[in-house]
C-alpha cells in the first residue's frame, strides 16, 4: 500500500497516511487527483480505478470516501476488506462512528490506524486484539494524565 | 496573543469560519500562539499544541515549524507526549527532512523501553518513515525484537523488518533466519507479519527464494488449518477464517511455486481444496478465490486445476457484483494469450459486459473482446464491437476504432465486408480514428477493383448525410474524384441504383470546400477531387474551372498552390490534363507505420511539366511507377493496368513485374569496373553520363548527368529508369529540365538504389526531350552499374 486517504463529499481531507516518502507538493497533487477522480464516479460503479501505475480502491461510507492506493500485485478485493475492517474498528471505538467523530478526534483515528496497518501492510488480523490494544494504550495515557491531573486533549 | 484553546475548541472555531479568509485568520492566530508556546521551554499543554498543529497541517497549511517540537516530544518521558510526538514525526518528518535523523536515538531508546506500547510507537514510526540510514542503524535492534517472547512486539518487528528490507536490500540476509522461525507461531498477527516478511525477502533475492522453498509444506499445512478449521470468532470474516492471512499465504505460495515443478506439485491439492471449498457469497471469500486463481495460473499447475481456475473466473463474470466482474476480466486478460481456448468459452459473457454501464468494466471488456477476435467469430464479434462503438464513452472510442481496424485487417472474410466495416466505423466514430486510417483505407479501396462502383456510391451517400467526420470526408472525396465516372453512371449491382448527376456531385464537393467544419487537409482532398472530375464528367467542366480559379486566391497556402497549379493545367497544359488526371493504378501496401496525411490525394506537385518524377516520401503509391516501367520496357504486363503515361508522382519501391529479369536474363554481366563515370547515351545532341557511389552494403547512389552538345536549346528533358525486381529505386528531383545549347549548363538527376538481395544491378533508362520543336524519346540499357568501392 502506498497511501490511505479519507475525504468528505466536498473534497475536504479528513485523514492522510503515506507509506512512501513524498514531497509536500507531490502529496498535494495526489490528494487533488484522488478527490477529483473518486468524486466524479457514478454512484453504483466499480470500486477500482487505475491511476498511473497504481490501483486505486475506494469505498464510500456515509459522507466519507476511503481511498487506498496500492501496487499492481495487490489483491483489490482484499483491499476492500481492509477498508471495511478499518471502518469496523472505528465504529467499535467511537460507537456508531460518523464523520464528526473523525474530525474532532483525528489523532485517535490515526492511533487506531497505526494498530491495524504498519508500513503499508496489515499488522493484526483480529479485531478484538486491536480493540484491546487501543483500550490499553488509552488507559496508559489516562493514568498518566490523571496522575499529572491534566485533561486528555 | 490569544490564549491557547484546547484542540476541539480550535477545530470548532475553524469549522465555523464562514469564508476562506476568516478561516485563514483563525489559523494564523492559532499558529502564532502555538509557535509562542513551542518557544517556551517547559509547557504543560505541549501535546495539545502539537495536536492542533497537526490538524492545521491536515487542512493544508504549512507546519514545518513543528518539526523540532516533534523531536522534543518524542524524547519526553510522558506517554501522551510521546504518542503525539511520534504521530507528528510520521506526519511532518519524512526521510527528506534533516530533522528526521535527530529522532534516531530516541527511537533506539524507545525500542528497548519497558512498556510495550512505547516500543510499539517506535516500531511503527520507524516502519513508516525510517530512512535508509536509520534502518541500517537500528536493524540489529529489530532483529533482537523479532526473537522476543511478546507476540505484540514480534508482529510489529516483523513489519518493521519489511520496511527495512525495502529500504536497504542487503539487510534481508539478517532477517531470514528469524523469519523462518516465526512461521511456527500460532498467533495470527505474528504469522501474517512473518509471511509478509518472507514474501519480501523472496521477491528480492533468488537465493533466499530457494531456501524458503523448503517451507512450502509448512505453509500448506497452515493454510489447510485455516480452511478446514471450524468457526473462529476472533478471525472470522463472513465465514472465512482470517482472509487476510489466507491471501498472503497464497501469494507467497505463488512466488515459491513459480517456475518450480516440485513446489507446485506440493501445493496442488491445497489449491484445489481452497478453490472448491471457499464460500463465494461475500467479498472475503471472493478475495481468497481470486488469489487462488492467480496462484494457480502462475505456477506450474496441472491442467485440471487450470481449467478449474478459469471456470472460477467464468463464474465471476456472471456475478452481480461489478467489482468481481471487473477483476475477472483483468485476470482473463492476463491469460488470454496462453489459455486462449479456455477464455473463448466465456466470450458471450465478456461481450455482454460491453453493455455494462460502468466505464471501468466497459474498458476491460473492450480489451478482452479485441483479444478474443478470431477468424471463426469475426462476423458476430464485429457486430457487437460496432454496436459498442456507437454507444461507448468518448475516452474509449479511439481504442475501439483502432482495435476494430486491426481485427478487420487480420480476419476480414471478404473485401466488401472489410470496406463496409471501415465505412461503418468512419461514420460512427470518424473523428477518433488515427491518421493512418485514411491512406490505409484508400489503398484498400483501390485493391478491391470490383467494388469501386459500390464503394463510391456508399461514400457519396455518406458524404451527403454528414460532412463533419474528417477522415470519412477525405476518403469520400478521394473516391469521388477517382471513380466519379462510375458514380455518374449510376448502375451498380450491389446497391439500389440512384441517379446521380454531375451538378449534385459538384455541389457535394463544393459544400465540403466551403464548410467551416472541413480541415485544410480535407479541403485539399476536395479540391483535387473536383479537379479530377474535370476529365470524368462531360458537361460541367466550366463550373470546375471557375471553382478552381476562385481558390487561386485562397488564404490557405496549400489550397492556393493547388488551385494555381490546376489552373495552369487548364490553361497552358490542357493537352496533358487527361493524361495527368487519369485513373490511378492499384497501390501496393507499404510498410506499416507510415503516416501519409494528404499526399495520396495529390497528383501534381509542381507547376513544371508533369513528366517530372519527383522524390517523395516513400509512402507514395509506388505502383504508378510499376506501370511506367512496364511500359518503358515495352513489355506486356500481367496486371493490365491503364496505360502509363508519365509521371504520376513518385516512384519508389518495388520494381516492375517479373518480366524484367527475364528480359535481362540473357545478357552477360560484366565484372564491375572501378571506373566511376561512364557515358551512357550520346545521341541527338544529348550526352548522358552515369556515375555511382556506394552508400552502404546495399545502397547505391547513381548520378545521371546530361548535357547538350547542339546549338539549339533542349527543353522538357526527362529521365525515367527501371531496375531489376528486387531492387528499390528512388528518383530524386532533377536539377532542371532545360539543357541550354553548347553544354553550358548540365542537368543532373540522382537515383538512389537499394539492393538488399545484392542482385546484379542493371538499369534501363528512357530519355525524352524536345529539341527545336521535335520530340525525341529513346531508351538505353546499362548492363552493369560500376560499383565504386
Amino acid at each position: 500500500m502506498r497511501f490511505l486517504l479519507l475525504f468528505s463529499r466536498q473534497g475536504k481531507l479528513r485523514l492522510q497516511k503515506w507509506y512512501t516518502p513524498l514531497t509536500e507538493r507531490e502529496k498535494k497533487k495526489i490528494i487533488r487527483d484522488m478527490t477529483t477522480m473518486v468524486l466524479a464516479r457514478q454512484p453504483r460503479s466499480c470500486n477500482f480505478l487505475h491511476w498511473k501505475d497504481l490501483k486505486i480502491i475506494y469505498k464510500r461510507y456515509a459522507s466519507l470516501y476511503f481511498c487506498l492506493g496500492v501496487e499492481s500485485q495487490e489483491n483489490e478485493l482484499l483491499a476492500l476488506e481492509v477498508i471495511h475492517r478499518y471502518v469496523e474498528l472505528l465504529d467499535k471505538y467511537f460507537g456508531n462512528v460518523c464523520e464528526l467523530d473523525i474530525i474532532f478526534n483525528f489523532e485517535k483515528a490515526y492511533f487506531i490506524l497505526d494498530e491495524f496497518l504498519m508500513g503499508g501492510e496489515v499488522q493484526e488480523t483480529s479485531k478484538q486484539t486491536i480493540n484491546r490494544c487501543i483500550e490499553n494504550s488509552d488507559m496508559l495515557q489516562e493514568t498518566m494524565e490523571e496522575y499529572m491531573s491534566k485533561p486528555a486533549f | 496573543m490569544s490564549p491557547s484553546v484546547p484542540l476541539q475548541e480550535m477545530i470548532r472555531a475553524i469549522r465555523s469560519a464562514r469564508t476562506q479568509c476568516e478561516e485563514r485568520g483563525v489559523i494564523q492566530r492559532e499558529c502564532a500562539a502555538i509557535r509562542a508556546q513551542f518557544r517556551q521551554a517547559d509547557n504543560e499543554g505541549r501535546s495539545h499544541n502539537l495536536a492542533k498543529l497537526l490538524y492545521v497541517h491536515m487542512l493544508g497549511y504549512p507546519a514545518h515549524f513543528g518539526q523540532m517540537e516533534c523531536v522534543r516530544m518524542i524524547a519526553s518521558p510522558r506517554y501522551s507526549e510521546k504518542r503525539v510526538g511520534y504521530l507528528g514525526a510520521m506526519m511532518l518528518l519524512d526521510e527528506k527532512q534533516d530533522a528526521s535523523l535527530l529522532i534516531t536515538n530516541s527511537i533506539k531508546n524507545d525500542l528497548s523501553h519497558s512498556s510495550q506500547f512505547v516500543q510499539s510507537l517506535a516500531l511503527c514510526t520507524l516502519a513508516c518513515m525510517g530512512s535508509a540510514e536509520m534502518c541500517r542503524d537500528l536493524a540489529p535492534e529489530i532483529d533482537k525484537l523479532l526473537r522476543s517472547s511478546n507476540s505484540y512486539i514480534k508482529k510489529k518487528a516483523a513489519l518493521c523488518a519489511v520496511h527495512i528490507v525495502r529500504k536497504v536490500n542487503e539487510l534481508g540476509e539478517l532477517f531470514a533466519p528469524a523469519a523462518r522461525s516465526l512461521l511456527s507461531e500460532k498467533n495470527h498477527g505474528v504469522l501474517h507479519g512473518a509471511v509478509v516478511l518472507i514474501t519480501e525477502l523472496c521477491e528480492r533475492s533468488p537465493e533466499t527464494l530457494e531456501r524458503f522453498r523448503k517451507s512450502v509444506p509448512e505453509l500448506v499445512h497452515i493454510m489447510k488449518g485455516l480452511v478446514l478449521s471450524g468457526y473462529s470468532p476472533e478471525h472470522d470474516v463472513a465465514g472465512i477464517s482470517d482472509p487476510f492471512l489466507q491471501v498472503r499465504i497464497l501469494r507467497l505460495l505463488r512466488i515459491l511455486g513459480h517456475n518450480n515443478e516440485v513446489a507446485s506439485d506440493a501445493m496442488n491439492d491445497l489449491l484445489a481444496q481452497v478453490a472448491t471449498n471457499t464460500d463465494s457469497t461475500k467479498t472475503a471469500g471472493n478475495a481468497v478465490l481470486y488469489e487462488t486463481v492467480l496462484t494457480v495460473l502462475d505456477i506450474k499447475s496441472e491442467s485440471g486445476l487450470r481449467v478449474l481456475a478459469v471456470n472460477i473466473l467464468g463464474r465471476f463474470l456472471l456475478n452481480n457484483d461489478r467489482n468481481i466482474r471487473y477483476i475477472a476480466m483483468t485476470s482473463l486478460q492476463k491469460i488470454v494469450g496462453t489459455d486462449h481456448i479456455a477464455v473463448q468459452r466465456h466470450r458471450g459473457t465478456i461481450v455482454d459486459c460491453l453493455k455494462d454501464p460502468d466505464a471501468s468494466v466497459k474498458r476491460r471488456a473492450l480489451e478482452l473482446s479485441l483479444a478474443l477476435v478470431s477468424a471463426s467469430n469475426i462476423r458476430s464479434m464485429m457486430k457487437e464491437l460496432l454496436n459498442f462503438l456507437s454507444t461507448c464513452p468518448l475516452e474509449l472510442r479511439a481504442q475501439a476504432a483502432s482495435g476494430i481496424f486491426a481485427a478487420a485487417e487480420r480476419y476480414s472474410p471478404s473485401q466488401r465486408w472489410h470496406i463496409d466495416t471501415i465505412l461503418h466505423v468512419l461514420t460512427t466514430a470518424g473523428g477518433d480514428v488515427r491518421d493512418e486510417t485514411v491512406p490505409n483505407l484508400i489503398q484498400l479501396i483501390t485493391t478491391a477493383s470490383e467494388l469501386h462502383c459500390y464503394t463510391v456510391h456508399k461514400l457519396y451517400r455518406a458524404l451527403l448525410q454528414d460532412i463533419s467526420q474528417q477522415p470519412l470526408v477525405q476518403v469520400a472525396c478521394w473516391c469521388i474524384g477517382e471513380y466519379g465516372d462510375l458514380l455518374l453512371k449510376g448502375d451498380c449491382q450491389e446497391i439500389e441504383p440512384v441517379q446521380v448527376n454531375e451538378n449534385d456531385v459538384l455541389d457535394a464537393l463544393e459544400t465540403v470546400l466551403q464548410s467551416h467544419m472541413s480541415s485544410p487537409t480535407t479541403r485539399g482532398f476536395a479540391l483535387t477531387a473536383t479537379m479530377k472530375l474535370s476529365t470524368r464528367i462531360t458537361e460541367n467542366v466550366d463550373r470546375i474551372r471557375s471553382i478552381v480559379s476562385i481558390y487561386g486566391s485562397c488564404i490557405d497556402l496549400e489550397l492556393q498552390q493547388r488551385a494555381v497549379e490546376y489552373n495552369a493545367l487548364f490553361k497552358k497544359y490542357d493537352h496533358m490534363r487527361a493524361a495527368v488526371l487519369e485513373r490511378m493504378p492499384i497501390m501496393e501496401k507499404n510498410s506499416t507505420g507510415q503516416t501519409n496525411g494528404e499526399t495520396t490525394g495529390e497528383l501534381v506537385k509542381e507547376v513544371q511539366p508533369v513528366k517530372v518524377i519527383q522524390g517523395q516520401p516513400p509512402t507514395q503509391p509506388p505502383a504508378s511507377q510499376v506501370c511506367d516501367l512496364l511500359d518503358l520496357l515495352g513489355d506486356s504486363n500481367d496486371s493490365g493496368k491503364p496505360s502509363s503515361s508519365s509521371a504520376q508522382s513518385s516512384n519508389n519501391t518495388s520494381s516492375p513485374g517479373g518480366d524484367l529479369l527475364d528480359l535481362l536474363g540473357g545478357l552477360d554481366l560484366m565484372p564491375p569496373t572501378p571506373v566511376p563515370t561512364i557515358p551512357v547515351y550520346e545521341k541527338n545532341g544529348v550526352n548522358l553520363t552515369l556515375s555511382c557511389q556506394k552508400q552502404s552494403e546495399t545502397s547505391l547512389i547513381v548520378t545521371l548527368t546530361a548535357s547538350n552538345s547542339t546549338d539549339a536549346d533542349i527543353t522538357t528533358f526527362t529521365l525515367q529508369a527501371a531496375v531489376p525486381k528486387s531492387v528499390q529505386l528512388l528518383m530524386k528531383a532533377p536539377s532542371g529540365d532545360h539543357l541550354p545549347a553548347c553544354g553550358t549548363v548540365k542537368v543532373t538527376q540522382v537515383v538512389v538504389l537499394n539492393n538488399p538481395n545484392k542482385v546484379n544491378l542493371k538499369m534501363r533508362i528512357r530519355v525524352s526531350f524536345t529539341s527545336q520543336g521535335v520530340a525525341f524519346q529513346d531508351t538505353v540499357q546499362v548492363d552493369s552499374l560500376p560499383e565504386c568501392r
